[in-house]
């Protein structure tokens, strides 16, 4: 335990008291995290930090507007955000300054066992644990591009990019070298016809086959040679007419997104795991009645259902505490093993559903309604449902499509149907970036159908 | 020792970068309701909003797209409370209506198809926002013009004045002056008369132009809830754009079912009545007041009627017909806003017979949804030239 001396205040000196204790405690159940280092700040540094997920973070108005939005509602006192805590070695956690004795337990208790999972479980082998200072890095270059591009042009095209900020390779997430699969080095794309008479030149060649290239075309080189799910990574290397800035600004959304998908797919053990840890190590702490019962409250807030989400505290723990009890698998493996999809595929049982009561609800007639109660459909939407994150699986299907440099996606649909107004839109985003018109292949209405933004005006076409 | 935790609590009283963004967000907030005017007004938040002054719109342009799914047509997993069944109803559809936006909700997602973002504004910034490049068009100078408004201006400093208007600042500017240029430290103290300025004002005067609008609304059992709204939203608009650009503007309110009467501003918005519809009795109601009060060689008259169309009957269309004639001799302009929310081509009995009016002075205005109201208001108080085509805003 080391203290700033400068701070060092009776209320810091009983609260590293409490964190010495926890710590024990946490180690004493098993749990290994990393060195924690527990910042106390005011609700404006909580909420900044909240909203833009990590300390430092590059400058844009939607960060902005989560922050107004988290702020307000602890200012009306409608929620509050307890634990904040990042993913880095050593790991950085901050308590709110207003936070009550038990409040800081509660959150130190929880906090650790996040430390713990960050460390142990699988899917965060691969991450930065310098992420930090990586995005404050990041932060630095964003603003000298403001700087010198101006700060609306950089807004701009940070909007576009933030738009299909989601679409990066999840699975590939975080792996060193991690990088957009590339087209064949030889495989170069087509000359974007740019003149009307661009075909009246190929035609020169086709009529004297000695003069240049065949008569008949050579079968077209697929580019991207596979499809690739990375639109990110793939517009950052192949964009035809990019500055070096915005590369590099594509490039800085996609390393940060990166650095955070581990967090999203593990998501509810994560948080099941922290919660189910925060509240046996607080019954060993011997809490005198007072702050037993503000414990018993909070936690209970904390883990409530919800019914019309899934609450992550709430659910992961339940079904942690599920498995340990029913199923006598060892936490620890799973918290080693598992991400979200296959905790879930593996563990969500009929007697888990039934407990939890858990069911699947859609729009019908006006009305949000439980049409679902089945244990096996209800775990098997669930699944899908973490599966896809509710991002639509999007690959960049052909980079050179109609031999132009128009850009075409593909939504590799699997039953649900993207919403048309915010396609659209995002469409002319892509185009924002890739300069050329910009095509979506989806299905509406049960028919695959084309969108195309060709940057004045959006259409569509059924194939 | 092996390093495990370690806490601080460092001076985060200059870090200001939260609310940097959140003021570029403001701003982009003011540019979306500007450019999106027309759907901003007609939320029923703010015509219901009972003098409040500060309003909140949904702002849906605001959110970055990105391709996601139709919450609509998908399916969610929620937890019920041990007793779920299927056909439980978990609520109504969030998504349209009356503007209930997330950041009432537990968390974000609480409800799927929410998407928009709540906007705080003042009423009178939308307004002014509004209503910059709209007047009263075909304004006369009539004679005899109402009183000279007269209002004061402090724009001028002197040396000589009444205590009370003392400007303190200007005082300790001159005070520190002259210890300066009497070779003194430059500093404030021992005050002389020779240091003290006054702020003093100026009468200033502005003429108007006597105007009065007429106001008609169909209370008919014809006019259903949106027909209602849409009418109430649009006078609501309009009264405020007349209360704010005009002072001395007078404005009479009619409600009409088979017969029609001049009621209060309080009763006209919130009037529900039931029954037929006889159109002419109104225009006969305002063409009288406008003969007994409002003077035409004195008065602009501005007429202007709301209905779902839905009239009693062919001779009755007849009797407006000649009736809006008759105002047109002596108002500056007619103004008739039909609203029709479903039909499609169905000739409307009353719009089918004023198409033979071509006066470039009567405004026909078709309105099928809450979106028209402001195009609609535009129409209606877009500043026109003498042919009638329509100005450009200076």
């Amino acid at each position: 335990m080391t203290v700033d001396p400068v701070t060092k205040d009776p209320f810091t000196a009983q609260l590293e008291h409490w964190i010495e204790r926890i710590w024990e405690q946490a180690r004493a159940f098993g749990l290994d995290p990393y060195p924690t280092h527990f910042e106390i700040v005011p609700a404006t540094i909580m909420y900044e930090f909240g909203a833009y997920g990590l300390p430092g973070r590059f400058s844009h108005w939607t960060h902005g507007r989560a922050f107004h939005q988290m702020k307000t509602m602890y200012d009306y006192g409608l929620s509050k955000i307890y634990e904040l805590v990042i993913n880095t070695d050593p790991c950085y956690a901050f308590l709110m300054e207003a936070n009550s004795p038990l409040e800081n337990k509660l959150v130190v208790a929880h906090v650790l066992a996040h430390c713990d999972f960050f460390r142990h479980n699988a899917y965060f082998r691969h991450t930065n644990r310098q992420m930090v200072e990586t995005a404050s890095v990041n932060a630095e270059r964003i603003r000298s591009y403001e700087f010198e591009h101006g700060v609306r042009a950089v807004e701009r095209f940070l909007d576009a990019v933030l738009s299909i900020e989601e679409h990066v390779d999840v699975l590939d997430a975080g792996r060193p070298g991690a990088r957009a699969v590339d087209g064949d080095a030889e495989d170069k794309p087509s000359r974007p016809r740019t003149t009307a008479y661009d075909d009246l030149f190929e035609l020169d060649t086709r009529l004297d086959p000695g003069k240049g290239a065949p008569a008949v075309r050579a079968p077209r080189k697929r580019f991207p040679v596979e499809p690739q799910r990375d639109i990110l990574g793939f517009l950052q290397e192949h964009t035809p007419h990019l500055e070096d800035w915005q590369r590099d600004v594509i490039a800085i959304v996609r390393q940060e997104r990166l650095y955070f998908v581990p967090q999203m797919r593990t998501k509810m053990l994560n948080e099941g795991w922290a919660s189910l840890w925060h509240s046996r190590i607080l019954r060993e702490l011997d809490l005198p009645d007072d702050e037993y019962a503000e414990f018993a409250r909070l936690h209970s807030s904390v883990a409530a259902p919800s019914r019309r989400s899934l609450n992550p505290y709430y659910v992961g723990m339940k079904l942690l505490e599920h498995v340990e009890r029913e199923e006598k698998v060892p936490l620890f493996e799973i918290r080693k093993l598992e991400s979200d999809v296959s905790f879930m595929r593996n563990f969500l049982n009929k007697e888990a559903v039934e407990e939890l009561d858990l069911y699947l609800y859609e729009f019908e007639g006006g009305e949000w309604k439980v049409v679902e109660k089945d244990w096996e459909k209800v775990r098997d939407g669930i699944v899908r449902s973490l599966t896809t994150y509710g991002i639509p699986y999007i690959v960049v299907e052909d980079g050179d499509h109609k031999r132009n440099r128009e850009l075409y996606l593909k939504h590799c649909f699997e039953g649900d149907e993207l919403d048309l107004r915010y396609a659209e839109k995002t469409l002319a985003q892509v185009h924002a970036i890739w300069d050329r018109t910009v095509h979506l292949e989806t299905v509406i209405e049960g028919k695959p159908t084309v969108l195309t933004f060709d940057g004045e005006k959006s259409s569509r076409a059924t194939l | 020792m092996e390093y495990t935790t370690s806490v601080s609590k460092h001076d985060w009283s200059l870090h200001r970068k939260g609310p940097i963004d959140q003021a570029r967000h403001n701003t982009k907030v003011k540019e979306a309701i500007r450019e999106n005017l027309a759907d901003i007004i007609a939320e029923e938040a703010i015509i219901t909003s009972d003098g409040k002054k500060l309003v909140k719109v949904p702002v849906r342009s605001l959110d970055l797209p990105h391709f996601r799914f139709d919450p609509k047509k998908q399916r969610h997993a929620g937890q019920g409370e041990g007793d779920s069944k299927v056909g439980d109803v978990l609520g109504q559809d969030g998504s349209s209506g009356t503007g209930k936006g997330p950041g009432k909700g537990k968390q974000a997602g609480d409800t799927p198809g929410v998407d928009y973002y709540d906007a705080e504004i003042e009423v009178d910034e939308l307004a002014a926002l509004m209503f910059e490049d709209l007047g009263l068009p075909f304004l006369e100078q009539k004679q005899n013009e109402e009183l000279e408004v007269e209002s004061i201006r402090f724009d001028e400093i002197r040396r000589k004045g009444v205590m009370s208007n003392l400007d303190k600042r200007r005082m300790m500017v001159e005070n520190v002056k002259r210890h300066a240029i009497a070779g003194e430290t430059p500093r404030f103290g021992a005050i002389r008369d020779d240091d003290l300025r006054f702020r003093t004002w100026q009468h200033v005067y502005r003429r108007e132009t006597n105007a009065v609008v007429i106001a008609m609304r169909d209370v008919s059992g014809s006019m259903g809830e949106f027909e209602k709204y849409i009418t109430r939203s649009f006078y609501f608009w309009m009264v405020r754009f007349l209360r704010t650009k005009y002072h001395r503007v007078q404005i009479v309110f009619i409600t009409h079912h088979t017969e029609a009467k001049e009621v209060d501003e309080q009763a006209f918005f919130n009037l529900g009545e039931s029954g037929g519809t006889r159109v002419s009795s109104a225009y006969q109601l305002a063409l009288d007041i406008v003969s007994e009060r409002y003077d035409p060689a004195r008065w602009n008259v501005y007429p202007f009627h709301f209905s779902d169309g839905d009239n009693w009957g062919d001779a009755d269309n007849q009797r407006c017909v000649d009736l809006v004639k008759a105002l047109l001799d002596r108002a500056n302009v007619f103004g008739y806003g039909e609203i029709r929310e479903h039909s499609y081509g169905t000739p409307t009995t009353l719009m089918g017979a004023f198409q033979g009016i071509s006066d470039k002075r009567f405004i026909p205005v078709v309105i099928k949804g809450k979106s028209d109201v402001y195009p609609a208001l535009r129409s209606f108080f877009s500043l026109r030239d003498e042919s009638g085509g329509l100005r450009t805003a200076a």
